[in-house]
């Protein structure tokens, strides 16, 4: 089969493209690109340029270029951006063990509405995804779903922070990364060592940094708002300790760090240092963390309970400038759905945990609006980037991956957003395609958001 | 007549319903006084008492003072209840409710439970201590108590010494006192009061010498045991010495200072027996002006409109 996205404004920041053309799609792979008077196809491509007759659009039916009409279907894309399919390098699928949550099935399915065409689940499930077995339970149920799942294996068994996992077998058969999300590795050998033995396979550590003795049982933000509410507080400290101390090992090691949802201004800071020095380090926040302060917990709302918790504005400053200054690499949902019953309990005792994938393109392009971004860097740090952190540009060595992704380049995948930045859209949570309704984002009007999302070749609405 | 069905926390209560509630509680003190205590004002109501948090004092309170208005009163204690066979919250507040409850006197170790359940019921909830967010019923009660023996509380310097960080109590306090135009200073070690509350207008004190220096008020909280060890202070012994209330220490004060604590004490930990007993302590008086304010409290609260 074959599509036409026609008159879009196509955005492929691993190519340098921008401005409006035409994507041809063949059998689940990017065919070639039309970029008004230039072009970018495959050398084996058998259509022909279409330059001598710019008034007619090319791929259009009649066939000009070869094309059969029955096996061709046409978007018009005029006024869209078209955009490498997003990648969301850190979300909680649920499956196997907490299917009240989430399933792999209804995750994708949130994510392909929310214009992800690629996610990465964390290993928090039941079984935990620490052994071969589950992170192949995980891609047989994949095949289910409506877009690419990689797994992100436990650093260590259990999430006991005590031994290293199989990362080569777990590898082998399809893990892209590892992370103890959650539950931060706190012995620091342990994590010494991680980040040294994954060198061996080329993959990152994505680390929750989280002091947890400083942490203990805090359930919010600490400062003078949590004395207020007399709930337990998490001060910044906790997480740049421990930013600080990954970065140094990142350092001793080579290893290749990448430190999960910044959510102060003290990371931001540490990162930058880290960067400017030359560590390999790379770092992903998630929306809430720029787009609501501690104030979205003031009533006690639990669905703004999140961990590492919603911070001020100050560091909501920080972050933006991060983003905007290249220190943050990525922009990830932090996808954490949970049941309504477990939602609607004591502040104390509810999860924390935002369901994300059908709010952050819209929460995101916000910054596009504001001039944080431009929309070239909004799909570097939704696809480009996080393709590169897990080596998804070039074809992997797991069966799983059909091609590079994070791309519009002839012969990848053909992941492909097409997003309307215009249109304004109110979140209804109850609507959700995600089990998990719980956000705190209920109501808000977003503007910009996935009209279509192409995922391997496979055409999804998304309103 | 206030203007919420609930009562959350001092923190939402305006300055003329602080007032409002301290005026009804003077009408109702004299009613204790009488020889017939009771009236027949909520005659038909009915009280529940839902504590998830081991009380006797302020539950015992909260049902005399039930009673003294002649209304029906419930005590739905936690290890008797269906909360150990797994219910939540919400559904044992809704079944309460559904027994015909009124008014629901909240108790629960997590700050918050009160504010979520008011969401949830069309019932008064009433919040007798959250976690280490409030306990608006113990605030109102003292404020009553200093307003009687002081005349006033504008411009009075009071003190809170001890553990302000996880008492609720002094949070309700902090918030009421300063509503009504008092000046506040906090004393206790360093672990025990947080820094934030000095950006609020609060005078922070490490020392109790230097913090008691001519007050009016001296409010002594009780030093929790179970913190001894985990960082806050090493012993009860070290605390006693650096934060205890001796009579020494009381002689800075202005000479008609008084005494307070909410109870239970820990006679010669954080207030010497001399002082608890002493012609300064008004510690038992407080325990009667409770009565009257949470008799006032439901009073206002039947009046509310829906």
């Amino acid at each position: 089969m074959k599509v036409v996205i026609q008159k879009g404004h196509i955005i492929d920041p691993s190519q340098g493209i921008d401005g409006i053309g035409d994507v041809l799609i063949e059998d689940g792979k990017i065919k070639e690109i039309k970029i008004q008077n230039t072009e970018v196809r495959s050398q084996k491509s058998e259509i022909r340029s279409q330059k001598s007759n710019p008034p007619t659009p090319p791929f259009s039916k009649g066939g000009r270029g070869g094309i059969k009409d029955s096996e061709l279907r046409t978007i018009n894309a005029e006024g869209m951006f078209v955009i490498p399919g997003l990648i969301d390098m850190h979300v909680h699928l649920r499956e196997p063990g907490f299917e009240y949550k989430e399933t792999i099935k209804t995750g994708t399915a949130a994510a392909i509405r929310g214009g992800f065409t690629t996610v990465c689940c964390m290993p928090n499930t039941f079984p935990i995804n620490d052994n071969a077995s589950v992170t192949e339970f995980i891609i047989r149920k994949s095949l289910d779903g409506l877009c690419t799942v990689l797994p992100i294996g436990a650093i260590t068994k259990v999430q006991e922070g005590k031994e290293l996992v199989e990362m080569g077998t777990m590898k082998d058969e399809g893990c892209i990364a590892f992370s103890d999300d959650g539950l931060p590795v706190m012995n620091s050998l342990i994590m010494r060592r991680a980040l040294e033995y994954s060198k061996a396979f080329g993959l990152p550590i994505i680390s929750h940094c989280e002091d947890l003795t400083l942490s203990e049982d805090g359930v919010m933000n600490e400062g003078l708002l949590s004395i207020t509410l007399g709930l337990r507080g998490i001060p910044a400290e906790s997480e740049q300790i421990m930013v600080f101390r990954d970065i140094l090992l990142a350092e001793l090691t080579g290893g290749k760090l990448h430190i999960a949802h910044v959510s102060t201004k003290g990371s931001v800071k540490l990162i930058r240092n880290a960067k400017t020095r030359g560590v390999n380090v790379t770092a992903e926040t998630c929306p809430h963390y720029f787009s609501l302060t501690e104030d979205a917990v003031k009533n006690y709302d639990t669905n703004a309970k999140v961990n590492p918790p919603l911070r001020t504005k100050k560091d909501i400053e920080a972050i933006k400038e991060g983003l905007k200054d290249g220190t943050i690499d990525v922009i990830a949902t932090d996808h954490a759905p949970h049941h309504r019953d477990e939602k609607l309990k004591e502040f104390d005792l509810a999860p924390s945990g935002i369901s994300g994938l059908e709010t952050a393109l819209g929460l995101s392009l916000k910054l596009v609006d504001e001039g944080v971004l431009t929309i070239n860097q909004l799909a570097e740090k939704m696809s480009l980037n996080p393709a590169r952190i897990l080596g998804l540009l070039t074809p992997h060595l797991s069966s799983l991956i059909t091609g590079p992704k994070g791309t519009l380049a002839v012969g990848s995948d053909a992941d492909i957003t097409i997003l309307d930045t215009e249109k304004e859209v109110t979140v209804e949570a109850s609507k959700f395609l995600s089990k998990g309704k719980n956000t705190p984002f209920d109501g808000w009007v977003l503007k910009g958001a996935p009209l279509i999302t192409i995922s391997k070749g496979r055409i999804h609405e998304c309103q | 007549m206030l203007d919420n069905k609930d009562l959350l926390g001092i923190k939402e209560l305006s300055v003329e319903n602080i007032n409002l509630i301290l005026d009804t509680a003077a009408g109702f003190k004299d009613v204790l006084g009488r020889d017939i205590k009771k009236v027949p004002t909520l005659r038909g109501k009915t009280a529940v008492n839902l504590f998830f948090e081991p009380s006797t004092r302020t539950r015992t309170s909260f049902e005399l003072a039930a009673k003294r208005l002649s209304t029906d009163v419930i005590n739905f204690s936690v290890p008797t209840s269906s909360v150990v066979k797994g219910e939540s919250l919400i559904d044992t507040a809704l079944t309460v409710q559904a027994l015909g409850a009124d008014f629901i006197i909240i108790r629960h170790s997590s700050a918050g439970v009160p504010h979520l359940l008011a969401k949830k019921l069309r019932a008064s909830v009433i919040n007798a201590g959250d976690g280490t967010n409030e306990h608006p019923t113990q605030a109102l009660l003292d404020a009553f108590t200093i307003r009687e023996k002081k005349g006033r509380i504008e411009g009075l310097d009071i003190a809170l010494v001890g553990d302000i960080i996880h008492s609720r109590v002094a949070k309700s306090n902090i918030y009421g006192l300063t509503k009504l135009g008092a000046k506040v200073r906090l004393i206790g070690p360093p672990t025990l009061i947080p820094r934030e509350m000095e950006g609020i207008g609060i005078v922070v004190f490490h020392s109790i010498e230097e913090g008691l220096k001519d007050v009016d008020v001296v409010m002594m909280l009780r030093i929790q045991m179970e913190r001894q060890g985990k960082g806050f202070f090493p012993s009860t012994e070290e605390y006693s010495k650096n934060w205890g209330l001796t009579l020494e220490r009381l002689s800075l004060a202005k000479d008609d200072a008084i005494v307070m604590h909410p109870g239970p004490m820990n006679r010669g930990i954080e207030i010497s027996s001399e002082i608890a007993d002493g012609p300064r302590s008004v510690i038992l008086e407080q325990v009667t002006n409770g009565l009257a304010v949470r008799m006032a409290v439901m009073y206002l609260l039947a009046g509310v409109k829906r």
